[in-house]
């Protein structure tokens, strides 16, 4: 297998409980080359989540590997920045604080005092929200957290910025926003991304690739869709692209018919 | 067609919306004045229920101890009696004879004193207890046990092994007050979301980053309501240490009162009691408010 910039080789994942084992993951492989936006979807609890920690490192892999860059990933750090689901800035810090503490660690050493300043503003300018640098996460709106969020995973300068469900607790038109926001950045900085969502449209709109992952327990990729709609994409004019659609109907084809979503099924 | 055409009626309802705006200079100035009646009717709304109540009580407390044959002071014969104490605070005499600020402030030292080593030992222990498995399996079972014996009960040991009164004031207070700082302390490590954990872990944060920048802000509500209810329990401690170990103090002016049959002296010592015991548990919220930036639902 041909190394690509991001590797995911062989991995397995089995949580064991009070003596039971449960298989959560099999043999899910994937490379992602440098620059691309990779979607991950699949009905809720597939272990989605768990690839995006494995690569992320909060999580180990029971066997297999992870390599980035042609390093093997064994640990948690600022190279996968992760925006998390519910934003997760530390409440007691301003927005500015809450960057600061990333670039500070992150940029210890690298750049001076003013630099890292300037780092932090250039951040909050990506996601619009230099204006509220002085407010506390309590005081700002469900979507401006998560795009200080996402500031704070682009701050770190990843090679990987890895996206958990990050628009899922947010409202239909706020997320169109957000999607928008993240699709610039990504034209911009060209950056590699992989999200992981339960949205079809989303998926369709900001993806490269869709890897969609079948049921679990003992998920595997199931199928992985190109998506070659050229970009710069525009939501609306996509709303009838035949491209679109057929990316659309593929997905949907492939969760509702061919991996419909059991519930309860222990 | 039909969708523009609507869209410019509608634009033209829209316009004169827009004058509004224009009247927006008028407006500040209704608004000081109806802010400034809305803060009038918020005061009067919770200081006004607390000074009636407060009228009623008194008065009928009045009422009930109107009789001469009556064993307890009513509110007028306190005033009367206690009088001299009343407006000479800062009196200063011999031996136990002191204003009422002198005896309180006597207290307040020595609860100071404890309630900060309490405070000091208290967080290190909490943080080793919600860190370490091993040290909460060790020593929780201690603590549960300990926590639960009454304060003055400390006393006579404490006497005996420092053979001095003020020490063993101290002592008490510390002993009293450190149970829910560590407790509180220990539950806050513990309930440090995961998320947060795992911004530290992306950001690779050292252990000494970690205990700086995440452990004591999260945990910090939860160490302000052990530090607030080690407050109460200190005061409380420290009243009934007094009347043991005697000396300046407003434990032992209660008693000394008590002994002298200055049952009025004894009614305005207790008010002081109250009332600084409140402004101790207002200073632990307030300044817990202010670390913790408002996260603490203090």
């Amino acid at each position: 297998m041909a190394q690509s910039y991001l590797s995911l080789e062989f991995i397995d994942k089995t949580f064991e409980r009070n003596g039971t084992k449960s298989e959560v993951l099999k043999q899910v492989s994937l490379g992602v080359d440098k620059g691309e936006f990779v979607s991950i979807i699949g009905h809720s609890g597939c272990g989605k989540s768990t690839v995006l920690n494995i690569i992320a490192g909060l999580i180990d892999a029971t066997s297999g590997a992870v390599f980035l860059d042609g390093k093997h990933v064994d640990a948690p750090g600022p190279e996968r920045a992760v925006v998390f689901q519910n934003h997760s800035l530390l409440p007691w810090l301003t927005v500015y604080e809450n960057i600061n503490l990333a670039v500070s660690k992150v940029f210890r050493g690298k750049k001076n005092k003013a630099e890292q300043h300037d780092w932090v503003m250039h951040n909050l300018d990506l996601v619009q929200m230099a204006h509220a640098k002085d407010k506390r996460p309590a005081e700002i709106s469900g979507g401006m957290k998560q795009r200080v969020g996402i500031a704070r995973a682009l701050a770190m300068e990843p090679k990987v910025l890895l996206l958990d469900e990050p628009f899922g607790a947010l409202d239909a038109l706020t997320r169109a926003h957000l999607q928008d926001a993240v699709m610039e950045i990504h034209a911009r900085l060209g950056n590699t991304m992989i999200m992981i969502t339960h949205d079809v449209d989303e998926a369709v709109l900001l993806s490269d690739r869709i890897v969609m992952m079948t049921n679990g327990p003992a998920a595997k990729i199931g199928e992985v869709l190109e998506v070659p709609i050229a970009r710069p994409r525009n939501r609306i004019e996509l709303a009838s692209d035949r491209t679109y659609l057929k990316c659309r109907e593929a997905v949907l084809k492939f969760l509702y018919e061919r991996h419909r979503f059991v519930e309860a099924a222990e | 067609m039909s969708v523009t055409q609507l869209n410019i009626k509608e634009s033209k309802q829209v316009s004169p919306k827009a004058q509004v705006v224009a009247f927006s200079p008028a407006k500040p100035r209704r608004s000081i004045v109806l802010m400034a009646t809305e803060k009038a009717r918020r005061l009067t709304a919770t200081v006004l229920p607390p000074l009636l109540t407060l009228a009623l009580l008194v008065l009928a407390w009045e009422i009930l101890c109107s009789s001469p044959t009556s064993s307890l002071p009513a509110p007028s014969r306190v005033l009367s009696e206690s009088w001299e104490l009343i407006i000479h605070p800062f009196h200063v005499g011999q031996g136990v004879d002191q204003g009422m600020f002198w005896h309180i402030a006597a207290s307040l030292q020595r609860v100071a004193l404890g309630y900060a080593l309490a405070a000091i030992a208290g967080i290190a222990l909490g943080v080793l207890v919600g860190q370490s498995q091993w040290a909460m399996r060790g020593l929780d079972p201690i603590f549960q046990i300990l926590r639960t014996v009454p304060p003055l009960a400390w006393l006579p040991l404490s006497l005996a092994a420092f053979r001095d009164g003020n020490p063993s004031a101290i002592f008490v207070i510390f002993i009293t007050a450190i149970w829910p700082v560590i407790i509180n302390t220990a539950v806050g490590i513990r309930n440090i979301p995961q998320d947060y954990q795992n911004v530290a872990k992306v950001l690779r944060l050292n252990g000494f980053e970690y205990f700086g920048k995440i452990m004591l802000p999260a945990a910090a509500p939860y160490i302000f309501t052990g530090l607030r209810i080690g407050i109460g329990l200190s005061w409380l401690a420290i009243v009934a240490a007094e009347m043991l170990i005697g000396g300046v103090g407003i434990g032992f002016f209660i008693w000394d009162a008590w002994n002298s049959s200055l049952i009025s002296d004894i009614i305005v010592a207790l008010v002081y009691v109250g009332v600084v015991g409140f402004l101790l548990d207002r200073l632990i919220a307030f300044v817990g408010r202010l670390v913790t930036r408002g996260t603490a639902n203090a």
